[in-house]
């Protein structure tokens, strides 16, 4: 039982990751490398607030926004000048520079050793520590961000994302300031995937830079990709598929070594068979 | 013409603009006057689109001026230019293809409170008030062109004339009051050739629009155009009526080659 529970709090915690990334990569068409990097300073400032502050859940929660959102600027500003290729250059780059300060800077984050004893969230007298209450918290925090990103999608400042995505040279000649929806929409997704990112770190009561390599990233953008760019509820669906498979493969009785390599192979085949069969993803985007 | 007499919408002053020692545009001056069509007409390469792109903000000029009723722009980018009321469209149509025609037009209005992120938390109310207002004008501009039955197709579905008829209602929708069209009749059929001819008239005659429009279908020129500019190698060669361009023209024609 609790193991279906730890299953569904985890494709809670990808819904997050990637109805965020689908707004900067799905709909304004900005394919970001970064966003485990962005999923890993949410989880690291909680962690580290929560292990030498104390203070409480929903304040680090906040704090870990913003300073995603903060760090996110910094990158949005000088990458996102740049067109498509090299965008993504530039967030690739970011991410391993992410990765690095995590790894090494160990006085601060204890590099690879990791953050261990992450206490587990109080909100308001409410004790979150088991897996029910993980997935009850879980599941208001997915609601939350998915009816903030849904308010994005359908909205006139949605529709100029989606114009970016198309013609940024038109959008501009019709009076859009590209530069700014690009710059919001990437500080967005950055502030949400933080939220994903702080509700893992408390989950798991530990976290070590290997959660937040680049793979981690392009299994975000592959859930996004394979559920449906453009389309929040492809993100959702996308999560519970790329979630779930791995699982499925431990019923069939392979031994752990073989399944873990299984896994990236099958993610692997499958990002070949939807690029060639289907690549709007499961469910593309609404005309 | 047009009903404000005639000052000056759009002041070029000696423009020049260089590529890789090609010049492109060499001392270029005019001044373009509310509620007048003016043609753009040249060979290729003769800097017609250049100019396009240096009055809306897309190429820099290497020295000049421009003033857009009465400030300077240039040196500003495209958005502020746009925002200001210089709307175009592009030889090489450009629309929001996968998007449905209906949002191509919504994307085109300046001002939309919906598109500030603040105001769609902490005001929603206004952001749907602006967003109902622009679909009526919208819906209004699709039926002037004639696309209503293809209100949500997308963009790319539309044949090459409509997607011209689009585009139009585009530059129309931003609402700017000088409208620059590069080839607004280049490979239309015939009935849709008439359709956005009388467009265009009726937009100056109506709606006192400023239109400069680059055209090699000299048709077109003879029918709607108040003046007529003829440029070839960055420079302007004449300048006059449909007429005297065609005369002066033709033994400039013979005078060079």
């Amino acid at each position: 039982m609790n193991y279906l529970l730890h299953i569904i709090i985890f494709i809670e915690i990808y819904i997050i990751a990637a109805v965020s990334l689908n707004l900067i990569s799905g709909y304004t068409g900005l394919i970001s490398v970064a966003h485990a990097a962005f999923y890993g300073i949410g989880a690291y400032i909680v962690a580290l607030l929560a292990l030498h502050f104390h203070t409480p859940f929903m304040l680090n929660l906040v704090l870990a926004i913003i300073g995603a959102v903060a760090l996110a600027t910094v990158v949005a500003l000088p990458s996102l000048r740049l067109t498509e290729d090299y965008f993504i250059i530039a967030t690739f780059a970011f991410q391993v520079i992410i990765y690095s300060v995590m790894n090494n800077w160990v006085s601060f984050t204890s590099g690879p050793l990791g953050l261990p004893g992450i206490p587990q969230p109080v909100i308001f007298g409410w004790v979150v520590d088991n897996h029910i209450s993980f997935l009850v918290l879980g599941g208001i925090l997915a609601i939350l961000a998915y009816l903030f990103s849904w308010r994005i999608a359908n909205s006139p400042y949605g529709r100029v994302l989606k114009g970016v995505r198309e013609d940024e040279i038109l959008a501009e000649a019709l009076g859009k300031n590209t530069m700014r929806f690009k710059v919001t929409v990437f500080l967005v997704g950055s502030g949400l995937v933080a939220i994903a990112g702080s509700l893992y770190a408390v989950y798991i009561t530990f976290i070590d830079p290997s959660s937040f390599t680049i793979d981690e990233s392009i299994f975000m953008l592959s859930i996004v990709i394979v559920g449906g760019m453009g389309n929040l509820w492809g993100s959702v669906l996308g999560a519970v598929l790329l979630v779930s498979i791995p699982e499925i493969l431990r019923f069939l009785g392979m031994p752990n070594s073989i399944a873990a390599n299984m896994r990236q192979i099958l993610y692997g085949l499958l990002l070949v068979l939807f690029m060639v069969f289907r690549p709007r993803g499961m469910i593309g985007e609404k005309r | 013409m047009g009903r404000k007499g005639n000052s000056s919408m759009l002041t070029i002053s000696h423009i020049s603009k260089t590529f890789d020692g090609i010049k492109a545009l060499n001392d270029v001056s005019l001044t373009l006057e509310r509620g007048k069509v003016t043609a753009l007409i040249g060979p290729n390469g003769a800097g017609k689109t250049t100019l396009f792109n240096i009055i809306n903000g897309f190429i820099k000029p290497d020295g000049g001026r421009i003033t857009y009723l009465g400030k300077a722009i240039i040196g500003q980018p495209p958005y502020i230019i746009a925002r200001r009321g210089i709307a175009r469209t592009f030889q090489v149509l450009r629309l929001f293809e996968s998007l449905s025609v209906l949002d191509n037009l919504l994307l085109s209005f300046r001002e939309n409170r919906g598109e500030a992120l603040f105001r769609l938390y902490f005001s929603p109310c206004s952001v749907l008030n602006t967003e109902e207002k622009n679909r009526t004008k919208a819906l209004e501009l699709i039926q002037l062109v004639g696309l209503t039955a293809k209100v949500s197709e997308p963009a790319k579905e539309l044949s090459y004339g409509q997607q011209k008829l689009l585009s139009l209602a585009m530059c129309l929708a931003m609402g700017g009051d000088l409208l620059l069209l590069d080839e607004p009749v280049a490979g239309v059929d015939p009935e849709m050739f008439r359709r956005i001819l009388s467009l265009i008239e009726a937009l100056c005659r109506d709606e006192s629009k400023t239109v400069c429009f680059i055209e090699h279908h000299m048709g077109a020129v003879a029918e709607v155009a108040d003046r007529v500019i003829f440029m070839d190698d960055g420079k302007i060669i004449d300048d006059g009526t449909y007429q005297q361009v065609a005369k002066s023209q033709s033994s400039l024609r013979a005078y060079i080659r």
